[in-house]
């Protein structure tokens, strides 16, 4: 039998109906109501997905037009990121440049220009790619989500955010309002490196660190990592082995302590094995980067 | 359903569907052909357009998300006097072979311009979604450095 292939990326091959609340009162009230009804914000992911047929919503409830989901915000020890605030705003922000160095440096490597302008932080989150590119910056941060829905709403940390890869525990009805990033107190260094084929695709694997010293002392390290498990994640157990080391031997320790906390897979973009091998690698790295950092930061006056 | 926007410097109204991208609007609804289809996934900016001042993909927005936005297209951004001095340098660098994604360049160029990129380096960032089939890239970076000198 003749089969023809009808996907084709020009047109987007169902429909749907679609809402652009001016608040999210009225945002929550439609997803609600409507069986069946997803969020979009910059639809970088999810119009891709709508195209090849991966999804089949019955009703899109764009985010984009919440002006309280917009912002980005200095509160008391804490900077506040609206859900619908996109990537290119991260890197223009003056408070992210500030406060969240590490966050910076990964949302200017999320895909390209035009990419960043549409694709949103909540969006990167809530599609939970294992190679989201905000989420080891913001695990390494301890940042904490806010959910809300109809119900009411509650604040969890970022990692119990993601359940899975493209899972995350957002109930039928909630959005996520916004991520809150609790600034870090010490000097710190910081560093993200990302591995992916070309500069602007998804991560093969990635890795965030912030680095606090006293001395040539680990006083305090936090590494996460993107693309080498079911979530990104926090290399928990690694930081505190190596917490109170020198620095040096700190790094020679880093890459196997981290290797035995992830658990790559064989997939389109790359292999197990060189997931294993390059995150062990990109880990020394960072902390490398980090180090310098460090010591300039110190350096400034 | 309608939605009305500014294109090109006057307002449109135009009726569509809630799944026609911008990208499908532009072209078939209101004819402009500047904008071009690569992938429809993205990846290739050859549909690229200025959304409120800022470069985007038209294949991955939504034509109703568009109403009371101002949309800026390729065959305009050619008529300006910077659109004209882009195309000039890329014609004399040699940085146009079959021109498929050159529209999406331009555009690009010109956004970054406007918005006050003046070095090669933070040009080629820029124009990181922006492929061309025709890999005439070396040309393209040619024609962009000569811009600058004379933005500058
Ligand atoms: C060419 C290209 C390159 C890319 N490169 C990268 C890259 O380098 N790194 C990277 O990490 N990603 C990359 N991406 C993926 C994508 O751009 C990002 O994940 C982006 O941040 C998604 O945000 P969005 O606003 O476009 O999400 P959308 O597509 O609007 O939504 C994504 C998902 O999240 C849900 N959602 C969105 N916002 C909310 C909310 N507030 N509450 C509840 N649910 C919500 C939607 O229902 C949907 O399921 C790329 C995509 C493309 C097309
Ligand atoms: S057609 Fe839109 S990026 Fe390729
Ligand atoms: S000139 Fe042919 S695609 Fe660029």
């Amino acid at each position: 039998m003749l089969s023809i292939n009808l996907v084709n990326t020009y047109r987007i091959p169902q429909t749907f109906e679609y809402y652009r609340p001016e608040s999210l009162r009225e945002a929550l009230v439609l997803l609600s109501t409507i069986e069946g009804a997803k969020v979009v914000a910059g639809g970088t992911d999810l119009l891709v997905d709508l195209k090849f047929r991966r999804v089949t919503p019955r009703a899109l409830i764009d985010i984009t037009g919440i002006g309280e989901l917009r912002s980005i915000g200095v509160g008391d020890g804490y900077v506040e990121i609206g859900s619908a605030v996109t990537i290119q705003e991260l890197v223009e922000s003056e408070v992210v440049g500030r406060h969240l160095p590490l966050l910076a440096e990964a949302a200017e490597l999320l895909g390209s220009w035009q990419i960043r302008n549409l694709a949103t932080v909540g969006g990167n989150l809530c599609n939970a790619s294992p190679a989201a590119d905000t989420a080891p910056p913001l695990l390494a941060y301890d940042a904490e989500v806010e959910l809300v829905s109809l119900g009411g709403s509650r604040r969890i940390p970022l990692e119990r955010f993601f359940a899975g890869p493209k899972k995350t525990v957002l109930e039928r009805g909630e959005v996520l309002r916004s991520i809150r990033v609790p600034l870090y107190r010490r000097r710190a260094g910081w560093s993200f490196i990302k591995i992916a084929r070309t500069s602007f695709d998804l991560a093969k694997v990635s890795a965030a660190v912030l680095l606090s010293l006293e001395g040539d002392t680990v006083a305090d390290v936090r590494i996460a990592l993107g693309s080498v498990a079911p979530t990104p994640v926090r290399a928990r157990a690694a930081e505190e082995s190596l917490t109170g080391t020198g620095f040096e031997e700190a790094v020679a320790l880093a890459p196997e302590l981290v290797a035995r906390e992830i658990a790559p897979i064989d997939d389109v973009r790359s292999t197990a094995w060189y997931r294993l091998e390059v995150a062990k690698t990109i880990v020394k790295d960072a902390m490398r980067r980090a180090y310098e950092r460090f010591l300039r930061v110190g350096a400034a006056p | 359903m309608r939605v009305s926007f500014r294109l090109n410097g006057s307002v449109v109204e135009v009726d569509v569907e809630p799944h026609e991208t911008l990208l499908n609007v532009l072209r078939d609804r209101l004819k402009i052909k500047s904008v071009k289809y690569g992938c429809g996934i993205g990846e290739c900016g050859a549909c690229t357009v200025i959304l409120d001042g800022r470069p985007v993909t038209s294949c991955l927005v939504l034509a109703a998300k568009v109403g009371g936005s101002e949309v800026l297209t390729p065959d305009y951004v050619a008529r300006t006097e910077l659109g004209r001095r882009i195309v000039d340098a890329m014609l004399e660098e040699g940085a146009i072979q079959c021109g498929y994604c050159t529209p999406g360049f331009l555009t690009t160029i010109y956004a970054a311009i406007i918005r006050g990129v003046r070095d090669a380096d933070s040009m080629r960032r820029a124009l990181l979604g922006n492929l061309c089939r025709c890999t005439g890239y070396v040309n393209i970076m040619k024609a962009v450095k000569r811009l600058l000198e004379d933005v500058r």
